[in-house]
Order: C-alpha cells, then sequence, then structure tokens
C-alpha cells in the first residue's frame, strides 16, 4: 500500500475555452507548503481554483485528494479550503471582523474563543485598528490582508493563496509569512501562488 | 459640432418633456385643483392608488428576486423560451392583459386550470428525476398530486376561480384586489428584468466565494448576494410601484371603473375626460406626475446614503 499523503493532485488536466492546464502531479504533506510557479497566463490561477471548487465546469480529468477524500465532484462548501483569490473579493455590506469571522460564523462556531482568535488573527494581520471599519475604501493592500484573514480564521484543512503578498511592504509581506507558517505548523497545508522568492518547494506549472 | 449636436438633442427632447408635463398646468386652475383634492371619491382614488401600487411593487419584488436571480445563474433547456414569455405581459396590449384575467377568474373552470398545472408539475418532477434530484421530484411530484385531488373533488361542478374566491369570501373581479391583480403582470415582469440584469451586473464570484468559505447556496444568497443587490431591489421596486400607478387597461377591464370603490387615479383622469372636463383631468394628471416624482426623490434620498444597512 502506498502511504497516501494529506493534498494530492493526480494526472489534473483543466481547461478553459482553448486554454488548457496539465496533466500535472503533485503532493502536499501536512505542514508543508508548495509554491506553483509559472509565467503569467499559465494557468496557476485556474489550478487553484478548481481545488477550491469554483470552477467545476473545467475540470477536464484527474483526481484531487485531500485527507484521503477525492474533492472532485464536492460541494465547494464542503471542501474546508481558505481560498485567497487574486482578485481579492471582499463583501462591502461587512465589515472588516464579519469577513474574519464569516466562515466560523456559517459553520456556527463563533463562540468567545474563536472571537478571542480572530481578534489576534487580526492584530497578526495588521488589521487590529480597522476591525470595526466597512471594507469600502480599505486600500488594495489591506483589503488582501482582509482576504488571507477571512481564509485562515475558520481553520481550513488547505490553504491557496493566489498572490497574496502582491501589494503589501516587506514587514507586512514578513508578518503574513509568519501567520502562514504557524498555520502549517499547526498541520495545515498550503497552495502558494507567487511571482518572488517563496522558499518552498516549487512545482513548474504550464 | 459633435458637442453641439448632443447638446441640442438634450435640449430639444427635455423642452419636449417639460411642454408635455407644463402643458397640464395651462388647462388648470387653483379651484380645479382645490375642488380634485375635496373631491371624496378622488381622495379615495388616491389611497387606492397608493396602496395598490405599493402592494403590486412588494409582490412584484417578491417574484422578482428569485425569478431573476434564477434566470441569471442557471442554464437550462428551453431558458429563451422561459425568457420570452416571463416577458409576455410587456408585450401584450393592456387591454388584452384584463380580459385575460378577467376570462381567467370567470370564464374557466377552476378543475381544468389545476388539470392543467398538474400535468406541468409532473412534468417538472420527471425533469428533477432525469436530474437525479429527489427534493425537486419531491416538491413537485406533491404539487402534482395536490392538484390532481383538487382537480378531482371539483371535477364537473364547472365552479370557476372567482366562484370559489367569493366563496372562502375574498371575491376579486371588480373589486379593489383585483387592481393589484391588475397591475402585477407589467410590473412584474419590469421588475424581473430589472432584478436580472442586477444579478447578472454582479457576476458570481462573490457567492462562490462566500460557499467556499463554507455557506451553502441559499446561505450565501442572504449573507452576500442580497445586500449587494440593495441597489437593484430599490430600484426595481420604484419602476414597478411607478408602472403600476400608472396602471390602466387591465385595471379598467378587470377591476371596472366604479367611482370610489375600484378607482384609482388613472380612472379617476379617464372618467373626468369622458364628462368633458378637461380641467380636472389636468389636475389628476399633475397629482399622479407629483407622485410619480415624489417617490423618484424619496428614493434617491434614500438611496443616496449608505445602502448597506
Ligand atoms: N473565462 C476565460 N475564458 C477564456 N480564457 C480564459 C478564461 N479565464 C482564463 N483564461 C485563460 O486561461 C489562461 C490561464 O489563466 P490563469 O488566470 O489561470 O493564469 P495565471 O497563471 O494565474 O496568470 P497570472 O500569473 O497572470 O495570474 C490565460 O491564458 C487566460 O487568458
Ligand atoms: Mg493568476
Amino acid at each position: 500500500m502506498e502511504v497516501s499523503s494529506f493534498f494530492e493532485v493526480r494526472d489534473l488536466v483543466a481547461r478553459v475555452g482553448d486554454f488548457e492546464v496539465g496533466p500535472l502531479h503533485f503532493e502536499v504533506a501536512r505542514g508543508e507548503a508548495l509554491a506553483l510557479v509559472g509565467p503569467s497566463g499559465s494557468g496557476k490561477t485556474t489550478l487553484l481554483e478548481v481545488v477550491c471548487g469554483l470552477r467545476e465546469g473545467q475540470l477536464v480529468r484527474g483526481e484531487i485528494l485531500l485527507g484521503g477524500e477525492s474533492l472532485v465532484g464536492m460541494n465547494l462548501e464542503a471542501r474546508e479550503i481558505g481560498l485567497v483569490p487574486q482578485d481579492v473579493v471582499l463583501f462591502p455590506s461587512m465589515t472588516v471582523r464579519e469577513h474574519l469571522e464569516f466562515g466560523l460564523r456559517v459553520r456556527k462556531r463563533l463562540g468567545k474563543k474563536e472571537r478571542r482568535e480572530v481578534e489576534g488573527l487580526g492584530e497578526r494581520l495588521g488589521l487590529g485598528e480597522l476591525m470595526e471599519r466597512k471594507v469600502k475604501g480599505l486600500s488594495g493592500g489591506e483589503g488582501r490582508r482582509v482576504s488571507i484573514g477571512r481564509a485562515l480564521a475558520f481553520g481550513p484543512r488547505l490553504l491557496c493563496l493566489d498572490e497574496a503578498l502582491t501589494g503589501l511592504d516587506e514587514a507586512r509581506k514578513l508578518g503574513v509569512m509568519e501567520v502562514l507558517r504557524e498555520f502549517l505548523r499547526g498541520g495545515g497545508a498550503a497552495l502558494v501562488v507567487e511571482h518572488g522568492e517563496t522558499g518552498f518547494r516549487e512545482v513548474e506549472i504550464g | 459640432m459633435f458637442s453641439i449636436f448632443l447638446v441640442v438633442m438634450l435640449v430639444g427632447y427635455g423642452s419636449l418633456l417639460f411642454l408635455l408635463v407644463g402643458a397640464n398646468l395651462t388647462v388648470v386652475s387653483w379651484g380645479e385643483v382645490l375642488r380634485v383634492l375635496e373631491d371624496e371619491s378622488i381622495q379615495r382614488a388616491v389611497r387606492l392608488s397608493l396602496v395598490s401600487a405599493t402592494a403590486t411593487a412588494i409582490l412584484a419584488i417578491f417574484i422578482a428576486v428569485p425569478v431573476g436571480y434564477l434566470m441569471s445563474r442557471v442554464e437550462f433547456r428551453g431558458r429563451v423560451l422561459v425568457d420570452t414569455l416571463l416577458d409576455v405581459p410587456i408585450l401584450l396590449p393592456p387591454l388584452v392583459v384584463g380580459l385575460s384575467l378577467l376570462v381567467l377568474f370567470n370564464g374557466v373552470g377552476v378543475w381544468l386550470c389545476l388539470v392543467i398545472l398538474a400535468v406541468g408539475f409532473l412534468a417538472m418532477g420527471l425533469w428533477f428525476s432525469g436530474q437525479g434530484r429527489r427534493g425537486g421530484v419531491v416538491v413537485f411530484l406533491g404539487l402534482c398530486g395536490g392538484c390532481g385531488i383538487g382537480a378531482f373533488l371539483l371535477r364537473g361542478s364547472g365552479a370557476s376561480l372567482e366562484n370559489l374566491l367569493t366563496g372562502a369570501g375574498v371575491p376579486v373581479t371588480f373589486h379593489p384586489v383585483a387592481v393589484v391583480l391588475a397591475q402585477l403582470p407589467v410590473a412584474a415582469s419590469f421588475a424581473i428584468r430589472m432584478m436580472r440584469s442586477t444579478f447578472d451586473e454582479l457576476g458570481t464570484r462573490h457567492e462562490e466565494l462566500a460557499r467556499s468559505l463554507g455557506c451553502g447556496w441559499g446561505g450565501a444568497f442572504v449573507r452576500v448576494v442580497w445586500p449587494l443587490a440593495g441597489r437593484g431591489i430599490l430600484a426595481a421596486g420604484t419602476m414597478a410601484w411607478a408602472r403600476a400607478l400608472g396602471e390602466f387597461g387591465p385595471v379598467l377591464i378587470f377591476a371596472g371603473a366604479t367611482r370610489g370603490r375600484t378607482e384609482v387615479l388613472p380612472t379617476s383622469i379617464y372618467l373626468e375626460v369622458n364628462l368633458g372636463n378637461l380641467g380636472g383631468a389636468a389636475a389628476l394628471s399633475l397629482l399622479m406626475i407629483l407622485m410619480a416624482v415624489g417617490a423618484l426623490v424619496l428614493v434617491r434620498l434614500v438611496m443616496g446614503r449608505e445602502v448597506w444597512r
């Protein structure tokens, strides 16, 4: 019997219009982050969003396994994957705090302890002052950190970061990386798309 | 030159609109306005107009939000057909809408309507079972069964919808309720178009992301899409309200033009014109213009402030 890794992609092919990416194979262990690298337009975003279930129609073939369970055909709300999309996508009616609490609230898991943890996460992402602000009018970098916090706070099994460090200064980048490392130490796994150096093991796309 | 052309078009059309509204002023006298405002049946008409248009707008939104959302988000066979069907009330001559309502409520046996509905629901149930969606099958077969039983019980009685409703104590035809039903088809069609384009413009990104964070489709709609659609809902509601306020053809046929009972403001204008009282009619037009503009301004004011809660 082969020992199954925590997250695994086998023979995955995805297609958008005329564009095709794959076949791809890779594995990610618990506590590990994998960097997907490739030139602009090579299909990194497509791949991440297929994994997250946002583009079920674009999956042509292949297998995606998380914790030994197949994600293919699974509802996206059941996957427990935190996505930080390249285009950020915040909810204009909500405050920063409501964004961070969103995943916990919809799971009815938002207790005293969780509220404190959200508070702490906000602090570490440098959002402490902004917690009660509506997200309208946040700066680009602030919005991206809200998006990161929202994807992390509910305790996903896998984190997908699509150029999540874009628009952050060096100090903020280090802060986010620290938060990411802590998530990995807690037994999560991550797929990271970055144009700069990340120090993670890399897989070439396209 | 081009900029002058653009301005000329705007000023030209703007003047035409201005004259259209202003023309009423030339035939109106203060005495006429006062008489109209003091006339008891016209006061009742104002009230019925406001109440019925508001009820219609609420119903129209209640229909338009889910229907517009479905039409915007779900691909299915026959979508073009359904889309056209939804526009039918706009395309039909208003009098035909009224006549159709009159016939539906008074000329057709309820059992026949129920049979037709049962067949439709059965088809939907079969379609859902082809898709392997058990919930849909149960709901539609349930509805089919309900209609089937109803049709069986009423078979041969020949009772029309109006007979049944009157028996239940809610007479419709030529009663105030009919005003709302007469206003609804056109108002709802407009509201559906507006809601659909609102949802089209919003795109699916927000709800997809909300779902990836763990809430179901319905939850994503309530928490994320609904607040985003706030402006569109308000705009569609205003549109439906204004359409309903001015609706006349269907109201005349289905609700009648009984002074002080099913009389709405367009009916009052019609009755005044019939009596040869152009001044009274113009005074009423002015009143309607003021009400419509007032509603528009009110909505603008509300929208100007934060729509998000
Ligand atoms: N809806 C679509 N219809 C047609 N082609 C699309 C669509 N979405 C993406 N593509 C194409 O798919 C390819 C991959 O896009 P993708 O966004 O995955 O690239 P990427 O690797 O994330 O690039 P970047 O680094 O610039 O973000 C591109 O060539 C893009 O033009
Ligand atoms: Mg990308």
